[in-house]
């Protein structure tokens, strides 16, 4: 297997792509596998497979990137939408491959990933892990970058009417940031609604299937122009008091998400072409 | 003046872990052996009995022997009984040696749990620590003892805290001489895998588990202790690195599987530990290592070396 994945490594890996992933090391053991289950190999595979898609079918622009730090923990905090995390994929590939400091980030992902077979698997062989608190305040204390989706499924998988309608945020992301002494950078990402809009939720079929939502929509994802706009860092000291001023704290990232996304619709000429 | 030796009670002396510990203990403690399976031939200076915990009979060992401390490392498998025979065994005689070294004044208890009662869910973060809820019971009734067991120290070591109690979680052991179910897959040809699913492992070799067992007695710091390497890697490349050839089973729904293994009766693949092959239990040990200045001397590729070189002998 390792031989297998090696060889694809070194068909479809372009040298320079194997470069950046090098410059963003994890700790890994003997046999290239962090805790988590990260593995380089099989990361620059499906960042290149993705980088494809990331510069030809989705032609992705992505602006901002010079206020990701370039080193240390950052918790990248966006809007989440398309009902898979394509999202996640592309602020993933723009962080990879960012001129100005190229990161392998870890992004937090919906908890019954796991039990989907294969998915799993490579979710965290290329850096994904559960959405999980300690997952994610372990990994800020090894200085990694996280992305997280505060709105989990009530962002990813609301219908195509409500898209770019800011769904609840938890509040979790922020209490982990004030605790670690995070710096959040807020993206707003505009298009992903488009790749894959769904015009019902079949709640029983999900539910026999034991998966957040089932929606009605195209299988596949459509080639939806995105935008990923990444805000100037935000820090936020331990001085609250109550959970209603985290609250407050979330909304003003909100506010600052709902800004660029706002920016992103307006710098967008078309959906699709 | 020369300070006299400990004698330490060692169970499960059957086993290659202790007979692992013996050997490391022998040059400065005396021991007793017991097993509840046989009597184990160990060198004629070491007394072995083959011994049922919950008969009266098993308190002649410490009416026999100045026991100071009790390394319990005995347990009865799901090969070897079923969900009552284990209970009995392994909970109810667990509370009568805690009871026994009550009585006989022993000052210390170092008991083998496993990593296995943190469950294997698919939730599970990653680098469980000791605070970690014990989840096995709720996923399977076959683990019930396991956590029961845990419970019962945990009981004892609160309500009698001058029986220092060290309850040690290792992640999979393997290596030479060792027969549980991990062992006995990546010793064997061809293994089934649960297709799509490879969750991380962790392994630590006998020899090192031997050392974190005697380090535990030694440096005597009760308390709970996850007990591995900081070293991972997935279930079907630990396979492939030990030249197992994968077999792979239907995964979804989990009946298939479950019902596979219940007809062939894989007892290396047992349908109650179906989803340790699915989801990974990855365990944090570095307390054990803060507390006791514990360092693995086989690495990963040691441990498969051993399954690899079996093979090989076996052409």
């Amino acid at each position: 297997m390792l031989d297998l994945v090696n060889a694809i490594k070194n068909v479809l890996v372009p040298r320079e792509l194997e470069e950046q992933v090098d410059r963003s090391p994890k700790s890994t053991g003997s046999f290239n596998y962090d805790a988590w289950g990260y593995n380089p190999d099989t990361a620059k595979i499906s960042l290149a497979l993705f980088k494809q898609l990331y510069d030809h079918y989705f032609r992705v622009e992505a602006r901002g990137l010079e206020h990701v730090p370039k080193q240390g923990r950052a918790l990248i905090i966006a809007n989440h939408s398309g009902q898979l995390p394509m999202d996640g994929i592309l602020i993933g590939v723009a962080m990879a491959t960012n001129p100005d400091g190229p990161r392998m980030a870890r992004a937090m992902v919906e908890r019954f990933f796991p039990t989907v077979p294969f998915v799993g698997n490579l979710l965290n062989q290329a850096g994904a892990v559960i959405g999980d608190p300690q997952n994610c305040r372990r990994m800020l204390q090894s200085e990694e970058a996280v992305i997280v989706f505060p709105e989990g499924i009530r962002g990813s998988g609301k219908l195509y009417k409500d898209r770019y309608q800011l769904q609840r945020f938890g509040n979790g992301f922020m209490h982990i940031a004030m605790a670690t002494e995070t710096p959040i950078i807020p993206v707003g990402v505009v298009g992903c609604e488009e790749t894959m809009p769904a015009i019902a939720n079949i709640k029983p079929l999900a539910e026999l299937l034991a998966i957040p939502y089932f929606p009605l929509a195209i299988p596949a994802f459509l080639p939806a122009k995105v935008i990923l706009n990444f805000g100037e860092p935000m820090m936020f000291d331990q001085s609250v008091e109550s959970e209603e001023a985290v609250t407050a704290r979330v909304e003003q990232v909100k506010d600052v998400i709902r800004g660029l996304i706002e920016k992103g619709l307006q710098e967008r000429e078309r959906v699709f072409l | 003046m020369t300070q006299s030796r400990l004698c330490v009670l060692v169970t499960g002396a059957a086993g290659s872990l202790a007979g692992a510990i013996i050997r490391r203990l022998k040059p400065h403690c005396d021991i007793v052996a017991v097993d509840f399976r046989k009597r184990v031939d160990l060198e004629h200076e070491i007394p072995s009995y083959k011994v049922d915990f919950n008969k009266r009979g098993f308190e002649d060992v410490f009416r026999n022997h100045d026991i100071d401390a009790v390394i319990h490392i005995g347990r009865v498998s799901t090969e070897e009984s079923n969900l009552t025979g284990r209970y009995n065994a392994n909970v109810l005689g667990t509370q009568r040696l805690l009871k026994l070294a009550l009585k006989y004044d022993i000052r210390q208890v170092v008991v083998l749990s496993t990593f296995f009662v943190y469950g294997a869910n698919a939730q599970n973060p990653s680098l469980l620590t000791e605070d970690a809820p014990l989840k096995a019971s709720g996923l399977t009734l076959d683990m019930v003892d396991s956590v029961e067991l845990e419970n019962l120290c945990n009981i004892y070591m609160w309500k009698h805290p001058n029986l220092h109690i060290t309850i040690l979680r290792p992640c999979h052991i393997a290596g030479p001489g060792v027969r549980n179910t991990i062992s006995r897959l990546l010793s064997s040809r061809i293994a089934p895998v649960l297709l799509g699913f490879s969750p991380l492992m962790q392994f630590l070799h006998v020899e090192d588990m031997a050392g974190a067992v005697v380090l535990a007695f030694e440096k005597n710091q009760p308390g709970i202790y996850n007990v591995a390497p900081h070293d991972w890697i997935t279930y079907q490349d630990a396979l492939l690195a030990c030249d197992c050839t994968r077999f792979p089973l239907i995964s979804i729904p989990p009946i298939i599987p479950e019902q596979v293994t219940k007809i062939f009766n894989w007892k290396s693949f047992p349908s109650h530990l179906l989803n340790y092959f699915k989801y990974p239990v990855i365990i944090d040990g570095s307390l054990f290592v803060k507390t006791f200045g514990f360092e693995p001397r086989f690495g990963l590729k040691d441990i498969f070396e051993h399954y690899r070189e079996g093979k090989r002998s076996l052409v």
